[in-house]
C-alpha cells in the first residue's frame, strides 16, 4: 500500500493532516484577508469579549483585534517552528552522516560532543543560548534548532552506520565514486525516511519550545507577537479577562495536536515493522469463533481433538494453519506429530490450551475434549486452572521461553504456587526435588541462578521440571529438542522417555524428526499443510509408510550405517496456506499425482489395524501391511 | 558492584567537564562587552576597563575558563551583580524549591505514566486504551504554561480548591499541609507532558514484551493474567522504560521553568529567566552548570538502578 494510502487509512492522522492544512492555508492567506491591523491599539475598546460588536474573538489589553493578532501570530509561530525544525534536521543530518560514514576517530569525537549536549536538560541549554545571544525571535529560533541538533545527529548516524557497510555502498566505492557522490546518491536517499520521521515527531515540540521562549519574554519582542508572547502578555489579565489567554493557548494546542497526530501517522506509515500490524499483543487466550457445529463429546481418550481448525487473520488474508485435525491421546500414551515447518503441528498443539497468539489467531471450528470437557470455547478461568496443572507445555527454545529476569527458583515456585497454595519455603523444597528429578546437579544452588547462567541443555531441563511441577496428566512438547546439540538432544529424549514411564504421563510430541519419533512415541500422526495425512502405530508407519508424503519425508532422514545412500529432498515447496488447492494439498509435489487427486475432498480413510491415510492411491493397501 | 559504581562515577567526570566547557563557550559567545551590559551604555571607558579587569575578562579565553572552573571546584561560583549575592547561595536556595516541585512531579509522572501505559497495552484497542491514548495525546500537545494558566483559572480562581500561586502562604504556618496545597497544581501541570511521554513508551515497551515467548510460558503455566501483565511483562518492560524515566527527569527539571513562572514558584528556573533578562551572566552560568550537573548525577543513579534490575548487565 502506498504511503499516502496508509496515511489516509489512519483516520486520526488524516484528521490531523486536514486540520494542519486548514491552519497552514489560513496562515498563508492572512495578509489577503480583510482583517484589522494587528498592531493598532485602541485603548477605549480594550478587553472586548468575543462576539461582541464587530470583533469576532474580542480585543486584548490594548484594544487590539484578537482574531487578527491570532492569525498573524499563527503565521509567525508556524514559520519559526518549521524553520527551526528544518535547520536542526539539516545540520543534524549532516553531522550524523559524516560521523556515520567516516566512522573511527571522526565518529568518536563528534558523538562524544553530541552525548555531552544530550546530557543537558533540554530547555536549560536553550535558555543558556538565548541568554548569550540576547532575547529575540531569531535568537529563540537558533536556540531551539541548536538544542535539537544532537537528537537528529544521533538518529541519523545510527542509520548511516548500517548503510555505510552494505554491499551497494562498497560497490559504489569500488567503482571509483568519490565520498561526496556516495553520500549524495547512495546514503542520503536511504536516510531521508528517517529524517522525515524524526522531523514529524519533533516539529510539534519545536513549535511548543519557541512559543515557550516567547512566553517567557525571551522570544518575539513587542509589538510583533507570536502565539507564545500573546499568551505571555495575556497572563496578567488571566483572572479578569481569560479569553485573551484562551484564544492563543487553544490555538497552540490545536496546532501541536494536529502535528502530533500527523507525525504518528507518518511514523506508522514509514515504519515497516508497524505496517504489518506485528505490534499487536496476544490476548490471554486464543479467540474462538466457531463457524461450524460443535463436534460431539468425546470421552474415550484423555484428550481428543476433533475437526480442529485454526486460522490466522491478518491484513484481510486468511491463512488456514490448521484445516480440520482429528487426534487423540490415551492416558500414558506418547503420540508424535510430525511434519515440516509450516505444516500446522505447533499451531495444533498450542490451540489445545488457547495459547495461539491472537490476534491474528482464530479457532474457527472443532473441539478439544480433555477428560470429557471441551476446551475450545471454554472460558478463560477454566483454561487457566487447567494450564500447567493438568496439561503442561514444554517449548522449543528454552532461552526465550524462560523469563530472563527471574531466577529459576522463582519461576518454579510460581508454577507450583499458582495451582497449589503452600508456603514459599515448602514450594522451594518441592522445586529442588523437581530439579533433581530432571537430573540437574547442585539443584539447591541452581535455584538462585538466572536462566542466562545455564547451558542450553540445563535450561531445557528447567523447562521440563516446570512442566512437571504439578504432576500433569498430559504434557504437550513443542519441538523441545530442536534447538539443542545432538548429544544433548539424546539426553533430553531419554529423560523424557524415563519420566513418561515412571509417572505414566501422556505426551504429545511435536517434531520434524522421524528419528525422535521412533525413540519415544507409541503412535504417530503425519501432518501436511494443516491436515493429518497419515496416522497409525509408530512401528507400522516407520516400516511401511502408506502416504507418498510420509515416504518422501522419511527418505529425507539420514540413517547411521546406511552407507552411501542418497538423501532425497522433496521437490517443490509446501502450498501457501491462504490459497490451498482443491483436492490433495500434496498433489503438486507428488510423483503419483493424477487427475482425481485434484478434485473434491480426500478423506482420511481408516482400516482395522488402527492405521489411516489421506490418499486415493497409497503406496500399498494398509490392510496388507498388517500381516 | 562497588567497582561498577566507582567506574560509573569516574565516567561522569568527562561529561561534567564537557558541560562546563559548553556553558562557558556559549556564554563567551556574547556579542559586545559584558562589562558594558552590567554598567549600561553610559559607563565611562575607564570604568568599563576596570570592571573587565576585576572580572578577569582581560585574560585569554582558556585561562578564564580554568580560573572559573578552579573557583567553582572550591565552591565559588562568583557573585551575582543583580542580586549582589554569592551565586552558589542563591542557586542552592532556589534549587531546593525546584527540587520539591520537580521531585514530586517526577514521582507522579513515573507512577502514572507506567501504570497508564501498562493498562493501555493490556487492553490494546479497548475503551481504556483509547481513552488513555487520547489523554496522552492531549498531555504531550498542550503547552505547560497554558495548562497551568487554565488550572489556575478552574481550580484556584473558580473552585478555590488550591491557592493561586507561590510555595508558601504569605501569612500563616509553613507546614506540610500548606506546602501540599500549594504544590498540587504546579506538580500536576509539570508532570503532564512527561506522563504522556512515559505512558506512550511504556505502552510500546509492554506490547513488545507481551509478544515474547516467556509470556506464553507464563500463560501456559496458568499464571493469572493480572500477574502476567504486572509481574512478568512489566518487569521485563521496565528494562527499557527506566532509561526513558532518566531522560524525562531532565525534561521535568528544565520544564519547571514555565511552571515556576506561571505559579510564581521561587525556583531556579524563574531565577534563570530573571537573570537572563537582566543579563546577569555569572548567575546564569552558575545556575545552568549546577542544574546540569545534578541531572548527570541523577542519570548515573538511574544507570545503577538499571543494573540492579537486570541481572544480565555485568556489574
Amino acid at each position: 500500500m502506498s504511503f499516502l494510502g496508509l496515511l489516509v487509512r489512519n483516520r486520526l492522522a488524516f484528521a490531523g493532516l486536514v486540520v494542519m492544512l486548514v491552519i497552514v492555508v489560513l496562515a498563508l492567506v492572512t495578509p489577503l484577508l480583510p482583517l484589522a491591523d494587528p498592531d493598532v491599539t485602541d485603548t477605549a475598546n480594550r478587553f472586548k469579549r468575543p462576539f461582541a460588536a464587530s470583533v469576532i474573538l474580542g480585543t486584548d489589553h490594548l484594544g487590539r483585534d484578537l482574531l487578527s493578532r491570532l492569525l498573524w501570530g499563527v503565521r509567525l509561530s508556524l514559520a519559526v517552528g518549521f524553520a527551526s525544525a528544518l535547520i536542526a534536521a539539516a545540520i543534524g543530518a549532516a553531522i550524523g552522516i559524516i560521523a556515520g560514514f567516516y566512522g573511527g576517530r571522526t565518529d568518536n569525537v563528534i558523538m562524544r560532543g553530541v552525548d555531552m549536549l544530550m546530557a543537558f536538560p533540554y530547555i536549560l541549554l536553550a535558555l543558556a543560548i538565548v541568554a548569550s545571544l540576547g532575547p529575540g525571535l531569531i535568537n529563540a529560533l537558533i536556540a531551539v534548532a541548536a538544542v535539537n541538533i544532537p537528537f537528529f545527529a544521533r538518529n541519523i548516524r545510527g542509520v548511516t552506520v548500517s548503510i555505510a557497510h552494505t554491499e551497494f555502498v562498497d560497490a559504489a566505492r569500488l567503482s571509483g565514486m568519490g565520498d561526496a557522490r556516495i553520500i549524495l546518491t547512495e546514503i542520503l536517499p536511504n536516510v531521508v525516511p528517517v529524517i522525515v520521521i524524526a522531523m514529524s515527531t519533533t516539529v510539534g515540540w519545536m513549535i511548543l519550545e519557541t512559543a515557550g521562549l516567547s512566553f517567557l519574554g525571551l522570544g518575539s519582542q513587542p509589538p510583533q507577537a507570536d502565539l507564545g508572547s500573546m499568551l505571555g502578555e495575556a497572563r496578567s489579565a488571566l483572572i479578569t479577562n481569560p479569553h485573551t489567554s484562551i484564544v492563543p493557548g487553544a490555538m497552540i494546542l490545536v496546532i501541536v495536536m494536529s502535528i502530533n497526530l500527523l507525525g504518528d501517522g507518518v511514523r506508522d506509515a514509514l515504519d515497516p515493522r508497524l505496517r504489518s500490524g506485528a505490534l499487536s499483543r496476544p490476548m490471554p487466550s486464543t479467540l474462538v469463533r466457531r463457524e461450524e457445529p460443535v463436534p460431539a463429546k468425546e470421552t474415550s481418550a484423555l484428550l481428543a481433538l476433533s475437526g480442529l481448525k485454526t486460522q490466522f487473520h491478518s491484513n484481510g488474508r486468511i491463512h488456514k494453519a490448521v484445516g480440520g485435525v482429528d487426534l487423540y491421546v490415551r492416558p500414558g500414551e506418547c503420540v508424535g506429530v510430525v511434519g515440516e515447518s509450516g505444516s500446522g503441528k505447533s499451531v495444533t498443539a498450542l490451540s489445545v490450551m488457547g495459547l495461539v497468539a491472537s490476534p491474528p489467531g482464530v479457532i474457527t471450528a472443532g473441539a478439544a475434549h480433555f477428560s470429557g470437557q471441551d476446551l475450545i470455547g471454554a472460558n478463560y478461568e477454566t483454561l487457566r486452572r487447567l494450564r500447567g496443572d493438568r496439561v503442561a507445555y514444554i517449548f522449543q527454545d528454552p532461552l526465550t521461553a524462560l523469563h530472563p529476569l527471574y531466577t529459576v527458583g522463582a519461576q518454579l515456585v510460581e508454577a507450583i504456587r499458582v495451582h497449589h497454595a503452600m508456603p514459599r519455603a515448602k514450594a522451594r523444597e518441592h522445586a529442588v526435588e523437581l530439579l533433581e528429578s530432571v537430573r540437574i546437579p547442585n539443584a539447591e544452588e541452581r535455584l538462585d541462578g538466572y536462566p542466562h547462567e545455564l547451558s542450553g541443555g540445563m535450561r531445557q531441563r528447567v523447562g521440563i521440571a516446570m512442566a512437571l511441577a504439578n504432576d500433569p496428566e498430559l504434557i504437550i512438547a513443542d519441538e523441545p529438542t530442536t534447538s539443542l546439540d545432538v548429544t544433548v538432544q539424546a539426553q533430553i529424549l531419554s529423560l523424557l522417555s524415563e519420566l513418561q514411564r515412571e509417572r505414566g504421563l501422556a505426551i504429545i510430541f511435536i517434531t520434524h524428526d522421524f528419528g525422535v519419533v521412533a525413540q519415544l512415541c507409541n503412535r504417530v500422526a503425519v501432518m501436511y499443510a494443516g491436515r493429518i495425512v497419515e496416522e497409525g502405530p509408530t512401528d507400522a508407519i516407520l516400516n511401511a509408510p502408506a502416504h507418498p508424503y510420509t515416504a518422501r519425508l522419511m527418505a529425507c532422514v539420514p540413517e547411521l550405517g546406511r552407507g552411501r545412500h542418497r538423501l532425497a529432498a522433496i521437490p517443490g515447496l509446501p502450498p501457501v496456506l491462504d490459497g490451498l488447492p482443491e483436492g490433495c494439498a500434496f498433489a503438486e509435489r507428488c510423483h503419483k499425482a493424477k487427475e482425481a487427486c485434484r478434485t473434491g475432498e480426500i478423506a482420511l480413510t481408516a482400516n482395522a489395524v488402527q492405521r489411516a491415510v489421506r490418499c486415493i492411491d497409497p503406496e500399498f493397501r494398509t490392510a496388507d501391511a498388517a500381516r | 558492584m562497588a567497582d561498577y559504581i566507582l567506574k560509573r562515577l569516574v565516567s561522569a567526570i568527562p561529561v561534567l567537564l564537557g558541560i562546563s566547557i559548553i556553558v562557558f563557550l556559549i556564554m563567551a559567545m556574547i556579542p559586545g562587552d559584558p562589562a558594558m551590559a552590567i554598567l549600561g551604555s553610559y559607563a565611562t571607558p575607564e570604568n568599563v576597563e576596570k570592571l573587565n579587569r576585576d572580572l578577569g575578562l582581560d585574560k585569554p579565553l582558556v585561562q578564564r575558563y580554568f580560573i572559573w572552573l578552579g573557583n567553582m571546584l572550591q565552591g565559588d561560583f562568583g557573585r551575582s551583580f543583580s542580586l549582589n549575592r554569592a551565586v552558589l547561595h542563591e542557586v542552592l536556595e532556589r534549587f531546593n524549591a525546584t527540587l520539591v516541585l520537580a521531585g514530586t512531579s517526577f514521582v507522579i509522572c513515573s507512577v502514572l505514566g507506567v501504570a497508564a501505559g501498562t493498562v493501555s497495552a493490556a487492553r490494546q484497542y479497548g475503551l481504556a486504551d483509547k481513552a488513555i491514548t487520547f489523554a496522552v495525546l492531549l498531555g504531550i500537545s498542550i503547552p505547560s504554561f497554558f495548562l497551568g494558566m487554565m488550572m489556575i483559572l478552574v481550580f484556584a480562581v473558580n473552585l478555590r480548591w488550591f491557592p493561586v500561586s507561590g510555595m508558601w502562604p504569605i501569612y500563616g504556618e509553613r507546614d506540610l499541609p500548606s506546602l501540599i496545597s500549594h504544590l498540587t497544581l504546579p506538580a500536576m501541570v509539570l508532570a503532564a507532558v512527561a506522563t504522556g511521554v512515559i505512558a506512550r513508551l511504556s505502552r510500546s515497551a509492554m506490547l513488545e514484551v507481551l509478544r515474547q515467548d516467556f509470556i506464553r510460558t507464563a500463560r501456559a503455566k496458568g499464571v493469572h493474567e493480572r500477574s502476567v501483565i504486572w509481574r512478568h511483562a512489566l518487569r521485563a518492560a521496565m528494562v527499557s522504560i527506566i532509561p526513558v524515566l532518566g531522560v524525562q527527569a531532565g525534561f521535568v527539571l528544565s520544564g519547571a521553568v514555565y511552571v515556576e513562572i506561571v505559579f510564581q514558584w521561587p525556583g531556579v528556573g524563574r531565577m534563570l529567566v530573571d537573570a537572563i533578562l537582566k543579563r546577569d551572566i555569572l548567575l546564569v552560568q552558575g545556575g545552568v552548570v549546577f542544574v546540569a550537573a545534578c541531572y548527570v548525577m541523577f542519570n548515573l543513579a538511574v544507570d545503577l538502578a538499571q543494573s540492579l534490575l537486570d541481572p544480565r548487565i555485568k556489574t
